[in-house]
This record gives structure tokens, sequence and C-alpha cells, in this order.
């Protein structure tokens, strides 16, 4: 049956029929890879124990590559828990309301209310309408920035020769374009994003110092305070002064726990923070999320 | 501060023929389409006015300013003469070429009622704010809240210490001083004279901002 154009394949091939096609596909289950969801949950690689939580309360397990990017909507008290594997993971956040999605994580408002543009555990992030989308409840890294965002496609092009999302060296805003869109939002939805794992630190005449991160295994942990979409692009921060594009995989866990009350010493830990948790608590309560 | 009557004219005729020159009401807001190589000066009239400012590339607004894609290509986090203004994608939209001030931010963003409540409680729950001013003119340009982002402060003076904090300080500006950007591209500018009375920015004064576009000069 050979051509002079092509060779036999057809009738050779196990895919060539719907059954043999069905047959292949089904057989690829359980294929192991290094960067990829567990689902449900519960069956992540030790169920939660190192972190200390029970198995079923687990609602988010993944371990995203360096290049990738993932999201999820989580309720309001959800612990989200991530950590630089390897040393070189960079997890660029995104918040919004869940509810609706037009407000979302203003870093403007966050550096400012709280008078303080490094990221560290206590950490309120805010909306654009003084309410907290997430708190920052632990941190192991201490090396994190607000100021500089993530990569477009023309800088990492520029770069590294390459800014698509499916490339080599994925910028962070063609990431978050997936993320965002697979939420109902587009381009015009992203704005100004925080990024962990990856520090840069201002010096007194305002030039920016990339500090990099604190080495493998550090991890940054976030309480939701209202129900939040989340998007993050893992991938290398944009001051990252190394030549050769550098991003390594980020474990991702969440688990179903409770958000911050007024007993929590965080609650009046500031002036502006409590007003802000006072503002949510309001909106809340009228939106039937208490 | 008494509202000065007498403006600066020389700034602007360095750019080429005058084409507008309006003056904006304390805490009033103000928009105008830029044509590719026009010059926008924005003038201190009064002293240590903080001039919110937002652009977008006139073709397609989904391309708003970044701060952050503008920081990334510059070294130092205040914008001053030689900082290209750019998009969220990483294109220039507009350049200072000229300032009297010495530097401006972007960090701080805007103003608006619900952070207002947060930086001093909900008395100020009345008052006016930028992202009121940003919405409003924004409704008439085809834009609305999820256009708004990090914004420029012109004129306004916020220190990032060597620990991280920062703070909207007493201002570095004076009357009459004024910064000149060139469109890059045709760019949408969106601007809110701010109206903040419960920090420095204004010098707990808001007044009057002058706009002058130029039709720029060949380079």
């Amino acid at each position: 049956m050979a051509t002079e154009t092509g060779t036999p394949r057809a009738q050779s091939s196990t895919t060539s029929t719907t059954a043999g096609a069905r047959a292949h596909a089904r057989a690829q289950e359980g294929t192991v890879v290094v960067a990829a969801p567990v689902r449900p949950a519960s069956g992540w690689p030790g169920a939660g124990a190192e972190a200390g939580v029970d198995a079923d309360r687990l609602v988010w397990a993944e371990t995203v590559a360096g290049g990738g990017y993932s999201h999820k909507v989580l309720a309001r008290g959800t612990t989200l828990r991530l950590t630089d594997l390897a040393g070189d993971a960079c997890a660029h956040l995104l918040l919004f309301n869940a509810d609706q999605s037009f407000e979302r994580l203003n870093v403007a408002d966050t550096v400012k209310v709280q008078w303080q543009v490094y990221a560290a555990a206590g950490q309120l992030l805010l909306s654009d309408q003084g309410r907290v989308l997430a708190t920052v409840v632990a941190d192991s890294s201490g090396r994190h920035d607000t100021i500089y965002g993530t990569s477009t496609a023309v800088r990492n092009t520029a770069r590294y020769g390459d800014g698509d999302a499916q490339g080599p060296t994925p910028a962070g805003r063609e990431l978050f374009a997936l993320a965002a869109a697979k939420n109902g939002l587009s381009r015009r939805d992203l704005p100004p994003s925080v990024s962990f794992f990856q520090g840069v630190t201002i010096d007194d005449a305002g030039r920016p110092g990339f500090t990099g991160s604190s080495g493998a295994g550090a991890s940054v942990t976030l309480r939701t305070e209202m129900p939040v979409i989340v998007l993050i692009a893992n991938t290398a921060h944009p001051l990252d002064d190394r030549a050769a594009y550098t991003s390594t995989a980020l474990e991702v866990l969440a688990w179903t726990d409770t958000a911050t009350t007024p007993a929590d010493p965080l609650w009046d830990a500031s002036p502006e923070g409590r007003r802000a948790f006072v503002n949510t608590a309001d909106y809340l309560a009228a939106r039937g999320l208490k | 501060m008494t509202a000065s009557t007498t403006a600066t004219v020389a700034t602007a005729a360095d750019f080429g023929t005058e084409l507008s020159r309006e003056t904006v009401a304390a805490r009033a807001p103000w928009s105008a389409v830029l044509k590719a190589g026009q010059v926008l000066t924005i003038v201190d009239l009064d002293g240590n006015q903080a001039v919110d400012f937002l652009a977008y590339a006139a073709a397609d607004t989904d391309r708003a300013y970044s701060a952050q894609a503008t920081l990334q290509e510059q070294d130092s986090v205040y914008l001053s003469v030689g900082s290209v203004l750019r998009d969220n994608e990483s294109n220039p939209l507009l350049t200072i070429i000229a300032d009297d001030c010495g530097r401006h931010d972007t960090l701080g963003g805007a103003c608006s009622k619900e952070s207002n409540t947060l930086r001093y409680g909900l008395h100020t729950w009345a008052q006016h704010a930028c992202v009121e001013n940003f919405l409003a003119e924004g409704s008439r340009r085809g834009l609305g809240k999820r256009d708004l982002v990090s914004n420029i402060n012109w004129f306004m003076n916020v220190p990032v210490d060597p620990d991280g904090a920062l703070g909207i300080v007493d201002g570095i500006s004076a009357p009459g001083l004024a910064v000149s950007l060139r469109a890059e591209v045709d760019t949408l500018v969106l601007v809110s004279n701010c109206p903040q009375i419960n920090n420095p920015c204004n010098g707990f004064n808001p007044s009057r901002a002058e706009m002058i576009i130029s039709a720029g000069v060949t380079a």
C-alpha cells in the first residue's frame, strides 16, 4: 500500500479504530510525572501528615512545573501553602473575590495601607474594596516582591528569545492570561501581582537589588479570608539576573481551615488591618457568607 | 495655600506648537487622547499637588499603563526624566522628556473611599477620592473598574526606606514645577487632580493643575 508520498500506517496501528484508540487512551492512566495535580487531593503522597493536616481536609494538592501555572477557586478559611521545592520557584500570585471578580488584589493599597513594601508573615493581601482577600500567616523564605510583578512576553523575548506560554521561557503574564481565561477573566483583568520565593530589596536611592531565593524547601502559607479565585504563574522573576532562564517546581497544598477571627492576634495587629478585617466581615455578613 | 493666578508658560513652548491649555480645578478629573509625538505638560500650579494619572493605548485600552512593567525596565522605583511609561505588555506609551520636580511615585496607587476607611477610618467615607474621579471620567471613555490599575502620582513624594517602610510624606514640588510626557503611540490619559485631605500629598489643600498639549518636535 506504500505510495510515493507516504508509508502504510492505518492498517497496522493499534489506534486505527475507535475501540483501539479508546483502549490506547485508557491505558495511559497512572502514568507518573513530576508535575501534576493529585485528585482527590486526599491522595497526596503523605496525605498532609507532614503539614499536620488530616487527608480529608486537603482540597488542592499539586506540583506546578517550572514555567507552569495553576488556578483554583478556594472557600473562605482555606489554608494555602506554597513550597519552593528545589530553590528556584517563583510563585506569581493574583487573587480575586470569587463572587465579583472585578474586586481583586490591589498591590498599591496592600503596601500603602500597611506602610510596608516587603511581604512577610502578618501581611494582609488587600482588595481594591478595602477588604482582606488573604493573609500571609507563615513564611520561611523572606524573599518576596510586591513591586516588580511578573514578566511579559516582550521582556522574556528580549531576555531569553521567547515568552510564549508553551515555549521554553514562558512569561508570567502569558501564563496568567491562560489561568484567567479559565475563570472567565481576560488580560484586562490582570492587575499588578505579587510574587513569592525570589526577593528584591530597594536601597536608599530607590535602586532594586535582586536577592534570589532562600533555597530549596522554603514555604509561605496564606489563609483565605474571602472566597477567592487564585491564579498562580510559576516562572522566573522579571529581575532574575541570571542569563539563563531558571524556574523549578512549586508545590501547592491547600486544606480546609478557619479564617481569621477577632480572637486572633492578627486581627488587631494594626489599626489599618483591624479596619480591613471589619470591612471584610461586614461584606461577608451581608452576602450571607459569615 | 492660596491659589495662584500666575501660570508658568515657558515649559511647554519647548515642545512645539501649543494645541491646548486647560486648568483642572482642585479635586476634578480630566482626560485627553494624545496623538503619537504630542507632548503633555502637567504643571503643579500652586505647589505640592498630587496629580494621579493613568494611561492606555488609545487603539486598545486593554493595554493599560503598568507600574510593574515600567519599573522592570529602569534602575529605580521612582519615575524621572528618561523613564519610559509602559503598558502591561511592556510596550512604550509615554516617555518623560522634562521634569522640574525630580522624582514621582508609581507605588502608592490612588486614594479611594475604600482605602480611606483603612488608612483613616469610616469617618472619611463621604470624602472625595481619586478612584471616584477615575471611574467617573473613565466611564465617559468606555473604561470601567476593571481598567483601574496602579497609577502614577505626579509630584507626590513616596519614599521607600531601607527596612521597606513606604509612606506618603511631605512633598518636594513647588508652585509652577512641571513634568512633560511625549506620547510614543496614540495614548488616552486619565487624570484625577487628587482631592485627598488626610495626608500630605496635596499639602492638605487640594489645588489646581494645568494641562498643556503641544504638537511635539521631531527629534
